[in-house]
């Protein structure tokens, strides 16, 4: 199977410390693969970086064989490759349906001429944006809050919110930082029945994940990451027998 | 009276394009603009000198272009550098406008101001009654504006602004252009005040620097306050009420003796002051709530969203 993001060499450092040193590693596409670590090891800032949301100092980030090292968010984020955060970043000024109706790109009513002139049509758009929406909303079971603010979600709900808006994006490949912090048990099965669903319509996922439950159900590849370096990678099952990473979880020799 | 009223409607309306100008720019796309009264006082000059040349009408697309501009060479220069410079810069921008006005004299006639200002439409005023041009004119002008920036605002761009306001991290992972929809806003919002400058200048005829003192961009603030950020409607009880607390009370210097204009004006202010400290504390989300779209405009048949 091809490679379909690769991070080859990447560094970023903060001050002194070095966040990401060296790393390189790859996701293949179609599948879900996990990348775990002790606290600080890298993992958001990995995020970050081939999100286009932090530039690295060196390295090189491709994404489907073209380039994307330093490119801006919104243009990473519009060829497909969407993140979620740690902390959710809910959009407290919008409802659960409007932050949805948001999320779909080249809408020509987020011009001004297109908002004042074509309405007619981006209405249209916004009609058709809003059967997926509502299609979405009911399969996370969600609908029924479609007018709250999404600030009124639980944290939880919040985080189904992310991976919904994620999903309205149309994206081939989702990065989800920590889906399952926060989580109550049954969300967190709705969440990751989602996962592997829309991982059997062909979207592709990296999941940073401190559960390890979730990590071992849903994963076909693990990359474990230590101090911003790749330490091991191959199935969960692989990867946790390997020494170095009790070590690297325990801080000592095991 | 009819011409107190005229002067009351006016002053309201000058202030209500300011406000429904800083609603687009800090209520909606939470780019705060402490240089407000710099884009007015461009917006006056540009028509004062520009529509002897052009006519009215052109001088306030002048001033409404020039003010644009400005706002995107401000918007550009500061939103590269982090949220809170914009606040340090268009303070900058509105002393920098203040003391070419005073300075340049050449161009803007200094201290002194520049005088007769033509006017709109006075050829269909009746002899020494030009009120009755002035009144509808005014109203139609905010009337204008508000329906432009309303349609803005419960569009999707207002929502991506809104979204953008919110969490500009959040709107870029989903693909939205921050730094352009940031400087979209804030051109458009003032445009807007440059043709509320044009209409204080149609207004008065005459215009010095006296006239633009950054009372004019407290008012703005408190105007956006009270009404509720984000809601032109609010934006336009809230102006219209501050405005006319504050022409209304002149008169009561008439009527209480015992304290002179200068300490009636020191209450008048206080007094507004005190209202919108109360107002923040019984109702910090301002009179309106913003415009949302619900689910039921799209599903009518079906209940839920609820
Ligand atoms: N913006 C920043 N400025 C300075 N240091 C940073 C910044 N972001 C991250 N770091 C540092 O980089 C290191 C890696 O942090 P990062 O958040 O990527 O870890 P993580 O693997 O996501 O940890 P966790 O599992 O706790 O979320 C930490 O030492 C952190 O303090
Ligand atoms: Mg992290």
């Amino acid at each position: 199977m091809t490679d379909y993001l690769t991070i080859d060499n990447l560094t970023k450092r903060f001050g002194g410390v070095a966040a990401i040193d060296g790393c390189t590693l790859s996701l293949r596409k179609g599948l879900i693969t996990g990348l775990i670590g002790p606290n600080g090891a890298g993992k958001t800032t990995l995020l970050n970086l081939i999100s286009g949301m932090v530039k690295p100092d060196a390295g090189r980030v491709s994404f489907e064989g073209h380039d994307i090292t330093g490119v801006a968010a919104h243009r990473i984020a519009s060829l497909g490759l969407v993140r979620t955060f740690q902390i959710v970043r809910e959009l407290s000024g919008l409802t659960v349906l409007e932050s949805l109706l948001l999320s779909p790109g080249h809408q020509m009513g987020e011009t001004v001429s297109g908002a004042l002139f074509r309405r007619p049509t981006v209405q249209e758009q916004e009609q058709h944006n809003a059967i997926k929406a509502r299609r979405i909303l009911a399969r996370i079971g969600l609908w029924h809050l479609a007018d709250q603010s999404a600030s009124q979600l639980s944290g939880g709900q919040k985080k189904l919110l992310e991976l919904a808006r994620a999903l309205l994006l149309e994206p081939k490949l989702i990065l989800l930082d920590e889906p399952a912090a926060g989580v109550s048990p049954p969300l967190l099965d709705v969440i990751m029945r989602l996962i592997r669903e829309l991982r059997d319509e062909g979207i592709s996922f990296g999941i940073v994940e401190h559960d390890m439950h979730l990590i071992a159900e849903l994963c076909d590849d693990v990359h474990v990451l230590a101090e911003g370096k790749m330490l091991v990678s191959g199935s969960f099952a692989e990867v946790t027998a390997d020494p170095r990473v009790v070590e690297a979880y325990l801080g000592m020799p095991a | 009276m009819i011409a107190y009223l005229t002067t009351l409607i006016v002053l309201v309306s000058v202030a209500a394009l300011v406000g429904l100008a800083l609603n687009f720019q800090w209520g909606v796309a939470g780019l705060v603009n402490f240089g407000v009264v710099g884009f007015v006082a461009l917006g006056a000059y540009t028509a004062a000198l520009l529509s002897p040349p052009l006519g009215w009408v052109g001088g306030m697309i002048a001033a409404a272009t020039l003010c644009a501009i400005a706002s995107t060479f401000l918007a550009l220069l500061s939103i590269r550098l982090g949220d809170d410079y914009l606040a340090i810069v268009t303070i900058g921008f509105g002393e920098i406008v203040r003391i070419l006005l005073l300075n340049e004299d050449w161009l803007t006639g200094g201290a002194l101001g520049i005088p007769n200002i033509p006017r709109p439409f006075v050829s269909l005023a009746p002899a020494g009654n030009y009120d009755v041009v002035l009144l509808p004119f005014a109203l139609l002008l905010v009337a204008a504006v508000y329906l432009v920036l309303e349609t803005l605002v419960r569009s999707p761009f207002g929502r991506v602004l809104r979204a953008v306001r919110d969490d500009a991290t959040a709107a870029s992972a989903l693909g939205k252009p921050v730094l352009l929809l940031r400087v979209k806003a804030f051109a458009i919002g003032g445009a807007a005040m440059g043709v509320a400058g044009s209409l204080h200048a149609f207004y008065l005829t005459y215009i010095d620097p006296s006239q633009f003192t950054s009372i004019i961009t407290a008012y703005a603030f408190m105007a956006v306050i009270a009404g509720g950020r984000g809601s032109n409607t609010g934006l336009l009880i809230g102006a219209g009420t501050i405005m006319t607390l504050i022409e209304a009370t002149r008169f009561l210097k008439d009527v209480m003796q015992v304290i002179d204009g200068a300490q009636l004006s020191a209450l008048r202010l206080g007094a507004i002051g005190l209202g919108i400290v109360l107002l923040l504390i019984l109702r910090p989300q301002g009179l309106l709530p913003e415009p949302h779209r619900r689910a039921r405009e799209f599903f009518p048949t079906e209940k839920g969203g609820q």
